[in-house]
């Protein structure tokens, strides 16, 4: 019995997942979500999906109640907590549903049309991994669900009478016979890391910081979901850098100059302490306002990117979020020495509505 | 039946009181179940199988939900069946379960002797497992999403029945009556005059023409399917939509199902108030121990709750149910009563009858939740029970308080309950236009339809006609159209003058 409901449940669930891809967009760009992060499901909140009928106006029609009140007392409001009439009104209910983290990430692959990433070199190791997930009507002997077979040979011997149940003999035939089957998944058995990187400096606003945070949490979702052992590390900067952890990185605010290139070092000791370049995918993932403080940084900082941070990386990311302080300065100087430079991906993010392009861009070389 | 020794026992002792206090049910059959399987059969409208269908995943996914956020509990589920199938929530502390059980017995008998329940199948059980397994066939033959598109369509009209049709003996045949007639049209009225210059005095042409006319016309709506506006909508889908074989059978699945469930609509203040009084006297007169009285009167204050908004059926059946039964013990009903001016006599009126207990037997077995307001609503009761009548101000966006007056209440609560609070929807006319398009017209009835759900209902029904629909309405006052074609929503005012250019 249970099982029936079940897949009803899974029907209904399939409609709730065709709505969510249909809405990802606004899902992405107003970072709702994030809040309702759990540790592998988010919740996500979808207007309840009715069966349209003939039904009267709620608004016009009122009814009766029960209970205290003047003349004039209000009881409810008319959005959300409708008051039922004698039964029950139907109203607006919004229906939280639980998705999880990993078929987000399907949904955002699928609907950004991301390429999976290749990860890189020799741990391009694939392993297989089987899971029971049906059942067929042939099969090895090993594999037979006795409790399947047993039901279907019962329900055979009702339906043609020869069922007795004083003496409940069941004997399965060959048709009877039910079998597990399974599937067999790749799964790449690659490890990544990935570097977060935030100029927290004064010209950073809340704003600039919200849109970093959002599309953190996009790219974690879609990586994570690539890579089976994924490590994060948090680097926020001003005219220092600093790793600090997940909450710091998105709340704190700072103020002072820009030296990117501290960030930069401190990126460069964090690999060489703790990941070999040959045993970890790389990925670096920067967001300023671009308003880095004179060209000698920037000059180090280039040098830095060339030698050090690019090289071993599968995708340095600079995101650029545009703020009313900043002058920019620094993608251009980027465009400028990187051009030929695939590993190097640069994006202008300009406002939330941006976020989505961003991802594209930072994700679509599947690398 | 899977109770244990203890609960079998104390079911025994609550069947033997019921019986004792002349309730007469189907026989029971208690399952005891955990909350998952309570959600499952509860979204399932309490049987352990039914057709597939997302929304009876949808129901479930809530229920656990809001059961696992603790913010609802089912007791119990109870099916119109005979036998009657109840299930009892295994982790109920044993003075809910008892609660329970004399509960459950109120329902049975009310499934079992109340008028309007006479016509459902009684072996629902059955068919229901019948339904899902014909449905499941057409899933695997046609494909899942195919199928589960069409029941979609069927279960956005699921409600345009006519729950009175039950109880026609003869189904309209009153179509044939009329069509035999093959006379000529014209000799059809002439009478007849041997003197050929008094015809034209006998015979005169221009009222013979008239007749004529008129009897065309007459002819013409009969020509018309279906002759009468017919509320079963579903019928006249059947009778004559366009649909496949296993379309066919599944609308007239969902049909079914919408009628066995129609009396449940129609009397659930009844039913439950019927049930809530038989828990309430066994409980408190027969069963209850001492220290079972605490979490008892705990667990039914919480059944017959009230909150502002809503009108809980549970408190309204029951208070109304009791409120009968003293009317007729102290004899206050009928004309002396009624004409009697004197308040402070009216308060203390008791003419020692006695009738109570017969009169609430004979009112279980007889009327429906519109005859049991319209008839036992009483000014006296408005009042203690503090109803009042409450709308929707464009204002504040809440709704308010209105009226405690009790004509208004009277009348709302009435209104609410009439065709289970729904408009009023009847087929017109097949062959709109001559078009082939149908035509539906909605009895309103001082409210509007929710337009927007109303375009998006006709759509689906347009699936199911594949010719364009229509829907006569009235929107803001005004008679008007509402029509999709398959591809466009319009909606036009009827019975609009030409424009008038402005002089």
């Amino acid at each position: 019995m249970p099982h029936r409901i079940e897949k009803d449940r899974a029907r209904f669930r399939n409609i709730v997942r065709g709505r969510i891809k249909k809405n990802l967009k606004k899902y992405i760009t107003q970072g709702e979500l994030i809040g309702r992060k759990g540790k592998e499901l988010v919740s996500i909140p979808i207007p309840h999906i009715n069966i349209p009928k003939f039904r009267h106006d709620p608004r016009q029609a009122g009814g009766v109640g029960q209970g205290e009140g003047e003349e004039g007392t209000p009881i409810g409001r008319a959005d959300g907590t409708e008051p039922g009439a004698a039964g029950s009104g139907p109203g607006e209910h919004i229906l939280e549903v639980d998705v999880p983290l990993d078929e987000l990430a399907e949904m955002l692959g699928e609907e950004l049309e991301l390429p999976n990433i290749e990860p890189k070199g020799k741990k391009n190791v694939v392993s297989d991994k089987s899971r029971y997930t049906g059942i067929s009507q042939t099969g090895p002997e090993s594999l037979r669900h006795a409790k399947r077979t047993f039901k279907r040979a019962l329900l055979r011997q009702v339906a043609t009478g020869t069922y007795d149940p004083r003496n409940p003999v069941i004997i399965p035939i060959r048709e009877d016979r039910r079998y597990r089957t399974w599937k067999t998944k790749q799964e790449p058995e690659a490890n990544a890391v990935i570097v977060y990187m935030m100029d927290v400096s004064g010209s950073m606003g809340e704003e600039q910081k919200e849109i970093v945070r959002m599309e953190s949490f996009w790219i974690d979702t879609w990586l994570r979901r690539q890579y089976k052992n994924i490590e994060t590390r948090y680097i926020i900067h001003d005219a220092v850098a600093r790793e600090v952890d997940q909450e710091t990185f998105y709340h704190t605010r700072e103020s002072g100059g820009t030296v990117i290139s501290s960030a930069y070092k401190l990126a460069k000791q964090i690999l060489d302490q703790d990941y070999a370049v040959a045993d970890w995918n790389i990925y670096f993932f920067h967001f300023s306002d671009g308003d880095n403080w004179g060209e000698v940084d920037t000059d180090e900082c280039l040098k830095l990117l060339r030698n050090d941070l690019i090289p071993p990386a599968n995708l340095f990311c600079y995101g650029q979020v545009e703020s009313p302080y900043g002058s920019g300065q620094f993608i251009r100087d980027l465009r400028e020495h990187f051009n030929e430079e695939e590993k190097l991906v640069l994006s202008e993010i300009a406002d939330k509505e941006a976020i989505y392009q961003s991802i594209k861009e930072f994700l679509g070389k599947g690398r | 039946m899977n109770l244990t020794a203890e609960m079998a026992a104390i079911k025994d002792e609550i069947r033997a009181y019921a019986i004792d206090y002349g309730l007469d049910f189907f026989e029971t059959i208690f399952e005891l179940v955990d909350y998952d399987e309570v959600n499952a059969f509860a979204a399932y409208g309490g049987f352990p199988t039914r057709f597939p269908h997302w929304r009876f995943g949808m129901e479930y996914e809530e229920l656990s939900k809001s059961y696992s956020w603790g913010l609802s509990k089912i007791y119990e589920m109870v099916i119109n069946n005979d036998p009657c199938y109840a299930y009892l929530m295994k982790s109920n502390a044993m003075v809910d379960q008892k609660l329970v059980i004399a509960h459950v017995y109120g329902h049975s008998d009310f499934f079992k002797n109340n008028l309007f329940f006479s016509k459902t199948n009684r072996k629902m059980m059955d068919v229901m497992a019948n339904h899902a397994i014909r449905v499941q066939r057409y899933i695997d033959r046609f494909g899942h999403e195919v199928v589960e598109d069409f029941i979609d369509c069927c279960l956005s009209i699921e409600n345009l029945i006519d729950p009175h049709s039950v109880f026609r003996t003869s189904p309209e045949s009153s179509e044939q009556n009329g069509a035999a007639t093959n006379e000529h049209p014209v000799e059809r009225f002439r009478f007849r005059s041997d003197k050929e210059y008094m015809e034209q005095y006998i015979n005169p042409p221009e009222v013979l023409k008239k007749q004529q006319e008129s009897w065309a016309k007459e002819q013409e709506s009969k020509m018309r399917v279906p002759a009468e506006p017919q509320r079963d909508v579903l019928a006249f889908l059947l009778d004559h939509a366009p649909l496949q074989n296993w379309q066919y059978d599944i609308l007239s699945i969902i049909r079914d199902e919408a009628y066995y469930f129609a009396p449940q609509g129609q009397t659930k203040i009844m039913n439950e108030g019927w049930a809530t009084y038989w828990h309430s006297k066994m409980m408190t007169s027969k069963i209850l121990s001492d220290s079972e009285v605490i979490d008892y009167a705990d667990h039914h204050s919480g059944t017959v709750a009230t909150s502002p908004g809503q009108l809980n059926p549970y408190k309204l059946g029951v208070e109304l149910f009791k409120d009968i039964e003293e009317r007729w013990d102290k004899g206050r009903f009928g004309k002396e009563y009624e004409e009697c001016d004197d308040y402070r006599e009216k308060a203390n009126w008791d003419k020692q009858l006695g009738l109570g207990r017969q009169k609430i037997f004979e009112v279980r077995a007889m009327y429906n939740d519109v005859m049991f307001i319209d008839a036992f609503l009483t000014p006296e009761f408005v009042m203690e029970q503090k109803l009042f009548a409450y709308e929707y101000d464009a204002g504040s966006g809440y709704y308010h308080i209105s009226d405690r007056e009790f004509q208004v209440i009277k009348q709302k609560l009435l209104f609410s309950l009439t065709n289970w609070g729904q408009p009023f929807i009847f087929v017109e006319d097949k062959n709109y236009l001559n078009r082939g398009e149908l035509y539906l017209k909605h009895r309103h009835e001082g409210i509007d339809l929710n337009i927007n759900e109303a375009q998006d209902t006709l759509h689906n029904l347009q699936k199911l006609w594949s010719r364009p629909v229509n829907l006569e309405t009235v929107i803001g006052g005004k008679k008007s159209l509402l029509t999709f074609d398959g591809s466009e929503h319009t909606v036009k005012e009827l019975d609009k003058a030409e424009p008038v250019k402005a002089e």
